[in-house]
């Protein structure tokens, strides 16, 4: 067997627990494991960041900065629920998602099942952040749509995206002035739900927003969202 | 993408028609390139671009309709990414991967269709089954370098010079040839006429080696002998990688690129890592020479494999067994250290390791401690700092290990605390260097050869010490130090020391 990420042959540790379950569809080595930080303790209750990072300064009632600042306006207060992030976006995870979202790896998607929690997604409907038709075809794939491939989790993709600048190379400033970068297919499948947005990275929030608001506006219950990286 | 066929020619569609299908189940005459319009007025662009090489659409700074008229009129080919094997199993014409652990299938919004990639050279763009390699099938440009000369006034020792010979009369047969000079002998300056030999018949020359750094080293290098032309360093994220040159330098890495290239490869440490593991590297040295092309192995430490080769005289090869400086190379001593991880454990070093350290505090000597494991470093530095003033760490992943290693070639340091990613490549006169945990398996014969080879290296300091602290002698550290007193032993007999 192979790391699925750093592909070094591992010999996986031989006990019970590896002899009466099936063979995991997906082997992290101790060295790459150690590598990803998970995030825990007390989080920002609405961007689910870490605030053992962040100055004390910055946290007002449990919420960051950034959030406060866009719970201060009334265009975006209460858009987004909870965002609720797995890792910490470091070096290493930086490294990883850019083979496999730009260089295409999509075995990679595999390494995220694990930690996924249990009841992701219940009860409510799944929307994957979509890619536009020309970096869908540029790709080869959706990178959210590849880790809902892995966890047989059933999703809708009520959401299209109309092609514009990529969107990592856009400053936070830009990234928010732009509105219609979505739209709404199958609006019948979304209203009075409980929506599930799932993205890669959470970066400003901003994208994840823009597509809450439009699923609000169309009659959604309430939006919530899930990102690999935060 | 897909393909679909007219009049057995492949013409590329982003749709999904009926009949259509992906490159890796063309039948293979589809994959016959369609005959050459000689008057088609091609882009000697894109002709400087692809040829010698296999790329992807993606890497091509050309439009897919600009390629598809080339193909058409026969200047361009597509070939299979993925193919099977023999054996009905994956195989990636990029890189050569047949581990099928190594692939792996997504449903694929180019072809709509499950497609399987290879994940061994993913770094260099996903290829995979509905992915063309192109390849240049036009009239081949050459650059005329046959007025070329040499400009370097320097002499060779005659050690070096016996290697240039030989060099240059296999070039003559186009055949293989295992040069092994100890460290320190002057590789670079025994290449030279075997290029400029190689340039003047209008060859393609390329110098592949696995590390980046000595790519940026020996470019300025080699450009500086040939001014008359362009020397092209290749590396991951170089800029002009897409120009043609007779002269190129590579990391063995970016060889995947390139397919029936170059007349003249020169492979620089053929035995260091990755290159000695990874048989994709191998498979991308034999893929970048053209089917008539000369074979440099360049070594100071070949493996227990290449030493028997050339004991049975397998393959043609030459040694250097003294320095270009012709002082002998400084011989390892053993000493005994106990079991030291327990120690350290304790907080606690070696006594002979802080001796040694010790005596050579007040000279102001360099010192270079190499150790097997990072995890160790730090705790080393910290019992180290009350006998010694300025030290430091440096380690593969270490974000400062440029600046470190400066501030030791200035004299800034005392004593640098080092893994093996300095086991090559360096030069910090006046140095010693001692192992600690010389038994560990990662310090190979040829890892230990290459570490007792930082000593005395510049003429101006042709000695210094050696020391392996151990804790139970191995196989490696025996036969390290008896291939370094072969070596003099040679050296002395061919009349080659001072």
């Amino acid at each position: 067997m192979i790391c699925v990420i750093c592909l070094a042959p591992v010999s996986p540790e031989f006990n019970w627990t590896y002899l009466f379950t099936r063979e995991p569809e997906c082997y992290l080595c101790a060295d790459c494991k150690g590598k990803l930080e998970v995030i825990k303790g007390e989080t920002c209750q609405v961007c689910g960041r870490s605030l053992q990072i962040l100055e004390t300064i910055h946290v007002k009632d449990g919420v960051c900065r950034d959030c406060q600042k866009w719970e201060e306006t009334d265009e975006w207060k209460g858009v987004l629920r909870l965002n609720q992030s797995l890792f910490l976006y470091n070096d290493f995870l930086k490294e990883t998602i850019t083979r496999f979202k730009y260089r295409g790896d999509f075995r990679l998607a595999s390494v995220f099942i694990s930690f996924l929690p249990k009841d992701l997604g219940k009860n409510k409907i799944v929307v994957p952040i979509p890619l536009s038709d020309e970096r869908l075809y540029e790709r080869g794939f959706n990178q959210v749509e590849a880790i809902l491939f892995y966890t047989k989790i059933p999703y809708t993709n009520c959401l299209v995206r109309i092609h514009s600048e990529k969107q990592s190379k856009k400053t936070r400033q830009e990234r928010l002035q732009i509105e219609n970068i979505f739209k709404l297919e199958k609006k019948e499948s979304i209203i009075a739900q409980d929506i599930l947005l799932v993205d890669d990275i959470y970066t400003t929030g901003a994208t994840l927003r823009i597509a809450a608001k439009l699923l609000k506006e169309a009659g959604a219950k309430s939006i919530s969202s899930f990102t690999i990286a935060r | 993408m897909r393909f679909y066929q007219k009049d057995n020619i492949l013409i590329p569609t982003k749709s999904n028609p009926p009949h259509s299908f992906r490159i890796s189940y063309a039948s293979p005459n589809l994959l016959i390139t369609p005959p050459l319009t000689r008057a088609y007025p091609f882009n000697p662009q894109l002709q400087a671009t692809l040829q010698g090489k296999a790329l992807l659409l993606s890497e091509l700074p050309f439009s897919e309709e600009e390629i598809q008229v080339h193909y058409e009129n026969g200047y361009c080919s597509y070939m299979q990414g993925i193919d099977k094997n023999a054996r009905n199993k994956y195989i990636c014409k990029r890189c050569g991967n047949e581990n099928q652990q190594l692939f792996a299938s997504f449903p694929c919004a180019r072809c709509k269709a499950t497609c399987t990639y290879c994940r061994n050279c993913i770094m260099m763009g996903r290829i995979s089954e509905c992915t063309p390699l192109i390849t240049w099938s036009g009239p081949k440009l050459t650059q005329e370098t046959s007025e070329i000369a040499l400009q370097w006034n320097g002499s060779l020792s005659p050690g070096q010079q016996e290697a240039s010979d030989k060099m240059e009369a296999i070039i003559e047969d186009q055949s293989e040839l295992l040069i092994w000079a100890v460290c320190g002998a002057g590789k670079t300056e025994i290449l030279f006429k075997g290029i400029e030999k190689a340039l003047k018949q209008n060859q393609r020359v390329c110098i592949a080696t696995p590390r980046t750094d000595v790519v940026l080293e020996l470019a300025p290098r080699l450009q500086e002998v040939f001014p008359d032309i362009k020397v092209l360093p290749v590396y991951g994220g170089s800029e002009d990688r897409h120009l043609y040159s007779p002269l190129t330098i590579s990391t063995t890495h970016q060889l995947f690129r390139f397919q029936q290239a170059f007349d003249l490869v020169i492979l620089d440490e053929m035995d260091a890592f990755p290159y000695s593991v990874d048989t994709s590297l191998q498979y991308a040295v034999q893929k970048a020479g053209k089917e008539h092309s000369t074979l440099i192995y360049l070594t100071a430490t070949p493996d227990k494999d290449w030493q028997e080769k050339c004991r049975q005289k397998k393959i043609p090869f030459v040694t250097i067994p003294a320095r270009f400086h012709q002082y002998p190379l400084p011989v390892p001593t053993f000493q005994w250290c106990g079991n030291w991880e327990k120690g350290l454990n304790k907080e606690k070093l070696p006594a002979t390791l802080i001796k040694w350290i010790r005596e050579r505090v007040p000279e102001k000597k360099p010192m270079l401690l190499f150790v097997p494991k990072i995890y160790y470093m730090e705790k080393i530095k910290m019992l180290l700092q009350p006998i010694i003033s300025s030290l430091e760490t440096v380690h593969a992943e270490d974000s400062n290990r440029k600046e470190k290693v400066q501030k030791m070639r200035d004299k800034k340091l005392d004593l640098l605390i080092t893994t093996t990613i300095l086991e090559r490549g360096v030069t910090f006169p006046n140095v010693d260097v001692a192992v600690l945990g010389a038994e560990n398996q990662i310090f190979t014969e040829s890892a230990l050869v290459q570490i007792s080879g930082r000593v005395g290296r510049k003429k101006e300091f042709p000695d210094g010490t050696i020391t392996f602290f151990h804790y139970g002698k191995t196989n490696s550290m025996v036969s390290a130090r008896k291939q370094i007193m072969k070596s003099n032993k040679e050296a002395r007999e061919r009349g080659m020391l001072l």
